[in-house]
C-alpha cells in the first residue's frame, strides 16, 4: 500500500527541463519511479534522454495526462511561475501535485490552495517548499534520496527535508512504508493530520514518526487528532527549542510570534495526547525502536 | 519583514488609506523643523518595531517647535524593549472622538486570510481578544474573491461599527485590502483607526509585515530595510545569500537544511548544560548544495563572530554527497588560512560518508575533529567552547 504514492503511480515533472528538474528527474528514475513525461510549453514535442530512459516533453499537464495517464505531478518551476503551474495541475484534475519549489510568495500559495478548495479538492497538494514523498521500493516523487532506507512498516511525516533524511537514516534498519515531507512554509497543502489519517488507514504502516518545528499550531492540532483518531503508536520530535522570538529560522513558516508557535507548547500538546516525544533525533529513533520491539 | 510605523503609513497613503501628514526625523533639529512646518501641536513618536512605546516614554506631545525638539532629544536613543530608537515620527496631534481596530492577516491554520475588526480599538489587540473576545470580529477572507465593497460592509457590520462611520470604515477596508494584496503583506493593521470630532476617519497608527518571498516582484521593498538596525554579521551573511541568524551563545553552527539546523541548536544547548552552560552562537543553513565556496562563506561569517569559541559543522548528506562537503571544509580552511583559529567539530552522515571522512582524515587539519554522531559531536563542540570561555 503505502500512502499517496504507490508502485502504480505514473509521474510527470513540471519544470523537468530546468536544472533542478533535470537533476532530480534523473534521480527519481534511478530510484525506480515511473516517470512518464515532462511539461514545458516551450519544449513540447521534444524528448529527453536520461541515461537511456527517454522521457517525452508535453506542452501542458492536460496533454501529458491525455497521452500517458499520469496521476502524479512533481513541480520544480521557479517561484514566480509556481502559482500558474499548480493551478494548471489542479485544472487538469491530476490526483497528486508535489510542489518542491522554495520561496513562493504566500499570497500565491493561498491563491492556488483557494483554487483547489473552490474546485472540489480533486488534487492533493503536497508542499510547497518540501522534499516530496517516497514510498521506498515503489516510487519517489521529489528529492528525498532513495538510498537512505528501504521499504518497511514505519510511516514518517515531517515539515523538514533534512530531518526527514536524518530520521530515515536513524531508523534505516526497519525501513518505511512512506516518508513524506510536508514543507516548511506557513501555508501548505497536505498537513500532519492528512498524513496521520492516511498512515492510520494504511495496512502496511505499523507505527508513525511525526516531526514538527516552531511556528503556527499544526502540531497542536495534530496532537488533538492523534488523541481522537490514531490507534497506531506515534513518536514525535519537535525542532526549535532554542529559537528566539520573532526570527525566521530558515523555513518561511518557522517563526515564534509572541508566545505562539513555540517548540515547548508543541511538545506539551503531543505528550498530552500520549505521544512519546524525543529530546533529540537519536532519542526519538530510540523511542521508535522500543515501540517496534514491542509490536 | 516588519515595517516601521512611518513606512506602514507611507504604504497606506500610497493606496488611499487616510493618514495624517508628518515626517520622520533622525535628529532633534529635524524634528523641530517638521514641527515648525506643521505649525500646530504635534506628537513625537519613537519608530521601533515593538509595542508598548507609549508606556516606555516613546510617544510625547509637543506644543511648540522648541518643545518638539526637546521631546525628540529625549526619545532618540531610548531603549524600548531592546530596540534602540533611531528615528521619530513627527505628526499632528489628533483629537480623538472614538478608537477602532481593523486588520488583515494570514490565517495559517485555515490556509486563508482573515479580517479582524472591532469598534473597540486603542488597546493591545491581544488584550482585547482575551478580555472582550465578543467585541473582536474575525471574518475569513477568500484569497481569490478578496474584499470588495460588499465584503467590507460585512466586516463593518460584524465589527459593530457605529452607523455614522460605516461608509468611511468600509472604504478604508477596501483600500487596506488593496494594500495587503498589492504589497504582498502578511499583516496590515490599523490600531487605532480613529474618528475625530469632525467625524473624519484616519489611521493613527499602522503595522505592516511584508512577505520576503515576494521581494522579487517588489523592487522598492529592498529600500525599506533599515541597515543601521541590522546585526553586522547578519547583514554580511545576507549579502552572501546565507541564511543566518545571530544568537547569544558560544558554539558556532553550520548545517544543511532548516530543520536539521534548528535541531542542531537544540542538541548543542542540551550538551552545553554539562559544559558551563554554553549555547549555540547562531543559526546558519547552507542549504542542499554545500559547495566549497558556500562553506567558506559560512565559516568566514562564523569565525569572525567574537563570541564564537568553537564551531560545529553538522551535515547530513542527502542530495549533497559528504565527500563534496568534506572537500568544501578543507578548501574553506585553505582559503581562510591564518584567519581560522577556532576548533571545528565535524559530523558527517549519509551519502558517501566514508569518502567524506577519509578526505578530512587525510587533510588532518589541526583544528578539525571528526565525530561520528550528532549527539557526540554536539557534546565535543560544547566541551571545546567551554574550554575557551
Amino acid at each position: 500500500m503505502a500512502i499517496f504514492l504507490t508502485a502504480d503511480s505514473k509521474v510527470i515533472v513540471q519544470g523537468m527541463t530546468g536544472s533542478e528538474g533535470m537533476k532530480h528527474t534523473k534521480r527519481m528514475l534511478a530510484s525506480g519511479t515511473n516517470i512518464v513525461g515532462g511539461v514545458n510549453p516551450r519544449k513540447a514535442g521534444e524528448k529527453v534522454d536520461f541515461d537511456g530512459q527517454v522521457v517525452p516533453v508535453f506542452g501542458t499537464v492536460a496533454e501529458a495526462i491525455e497521452a500517458t495517464g499520469a496521476d502524479v505531478t512533481v513541480v520544480f518551476v521557479p517561484p514566480a511561475f509556481t502559482k500558474a503551474a499548480v493551478i494548471e495541475a489542479i485544472d487538469s484534475g491530476i490526483g497528486l501535485a508535489v510542489v518542491i519549489t522554495e520561496g513562493i510568495p504566500v499570497h500565491d500559495t493561498a491563491a492556488f490552495w483557494a483554487h483547489a478548495v473552490a474546485t472540489g479538492n480533486k488534487t492533493r497538494i503536497i508542499g510547497p517548499n518540501c522534499p516530496g514523498i517516497i514510498s521506498p521500493g515503489k516510487s519517489n516523487a521529489g528529492i528525498i534520496p532513495a538510498d537512505i532506507a528501504g521499504p518497511g512498516k514505519i510511516g514518517l511525516v515531517s515539515k523538514s527535508g533534512t530531518l526527514t533524511y536524518q530520521m530515515m537514516y536513524e531508523l534505516r534498519e526497519f525501513g518505511f512504508s512512506s516518508a513524506i515531507g510536508i514543507g516548511g512554509d506557513p501555508v501548505i497543502g497536505t498537513t500532519h493530520i492528512d498524513a496521520l489519517e492516511a498512515f492510520q488507514n494504511d495496512p502496511e504502516t505499523a507505527a508513525i514518526v511525526m516531526i514538527g518545528e516552531i511556528g503556527g499550531d499544526a502540531e497542536e492540532r495534530a496532537a488533538a487528532y492523534i488523541k481522537a483518531n490514531v490507534t497506531k503508536p506515534v513518536v514525535g520530535y519537535v525542532a526549535g527549542f532554542t529559537a528566539p522570538e520573532g526570527k525566521t529560522m530558515g523555513h518561511a513558516g518557522a517563526i515564534v510570534s509572541g508566545s505562539a508557535g513555540t517548540a515547548a507548547a508543541k511538545k506539551e500538546a503531543l505528550e498530552a495526547a500520549g505521544v512519546k516525544v524525543g529530546k533529540t533525533p537519536s532519542e526519538t529513533a530510540q523511542l521508535m525502536r522500543e515501540i517496534i520491539a514491542a509490536l | 519583514m516588519d515595517l516601521y510605523e512611518y513606512q506602514a503609513k507611507d504604504l497606506f497613503a500610497a493606496h488611499g488609506v487616510p493618514v495624517l501628514p508628518g515626517s520622520v526625523a533622525a535628529t532633534p533639529a529635524e524634528a523641530r523643523a517638521i514641527a515648525e512646518q506643521l505649525g500646530q501641536t504635534v506628537v513625537v513618536k519613537a519608530q521601533v518595531k515593538t509595542g508598548g512605546r507609549g508606556k516606555a516614554g516613546g510617544v510625547k506631545l509637543a506644543d511648540t517647535a522648541d518643545d518638539a525638539q526637546a521631546k525628540a532629544e529625549a526619545i532618540l536613543g531610548l531603549d524600548i524593549k531592546g530596540h534602540i530608537t533611531r528615528k521619530v515620527l513627527v505628526t499632528p496631534a489628533s483629537d480623538i472622538a472614538e478608537e477602532y481596530y481593523v486588520s488583515f492577516l494570514l490565517d495559517r491554520a485555515n490556509r486563508t486570510f482573515l479580517a479582524m475588526a472591532s469598534a473597540e480599538g486603542g488597546m493591545e489587540i491581544e488584550q482585547l481578544a482575551v478580555e472582550r473576545p465578543e467585541a473582536l470580529a474575525k471574518i475569513p477572507v477568500d484569497a481569490i474573491t478578496g474584499v470588495d465593497r460588499a465584503k467590507a460592509d460585512e466586516i463593518v457590520a460584524a465589527g459593530k461599527f457605529p452607523a455614522e462611520v460605516a461608509d468611511q470604515v468600509a472604504d478604508v477596508l477596501v483600500k487596506l485590502w488593496e494594500t495587503f494584496v498589492s504589497e504582498d503583506a502578511t499583516l496590515v493593521e490599523v490600531n487605532p483607526l480613529v474618528r475625530d470630532p469632525q467625524g473624519k476617519i484616519v489611521a493613527l497608527d499602522g503595522k505592516v509585515t511584508l512577505d520576503e518571498n515576494a521581494a522579487f516582484r517588489h523592487g522598492t521593498h529592498a529600500e525599506l530595510v533599515d541597515h543601521e538596525a541590522e546585526d553586522p554579521l547578519e547583514a554580511k551573511a545576507k549579502a552572501k545569500h546565507l541564511n543566518y541568524v545571530k544568537l547569544d551563545g558560544q558554539v558556532g553552527i553550520i548545517g544543511n537544511g532548516a530543520g536539521l539546523v534548528m535541531s542542531t541548536l537544540d542538541v548543542v544547548a542540551y550538551a552545553g548544560e554539562k559544559h558551563k552552560g554554553v549555547k549555540p552562537a547562531n543559526f546558519l543553513d547552507i542549504g542542499g548544495g554545500a559547495s566549497a565556496e558556500v562553506m567558506a562563506n559560512g565559516l568566514d561569517i562564523i569565525l569572525h563572530d567574537p563570541d564564537v569559541k568553537s564551531v560545529f559543522v553538522n551535515v547530513f548528506g542527502g542530495i549533497t554527497a559528504c565527500d563534496a562537503v568534506a572537500t568544501g571544509i578543507v578548501k574553506a580552511l585553505e582559503i581562510l588560512g591564518d584567519e581560522a583559529t577556532k576548533p571545528l567539530v565535524v559530523r558527517l552522515d549519509g551519502n558517501n560518508v566514508d569518502e567524506g571522512r577519509r578526505i578530512l582524515a587525510e587533510a588532518n587539519h589541526p583544528l578539525v575533529t571528526v565525530v561520528d554522531t550528532m549527539d557526540n559531536a554536539a557534546d565535543k563542540a560544547a566541551e571545546l567552547a567551554a574550554a575557551g570561555v
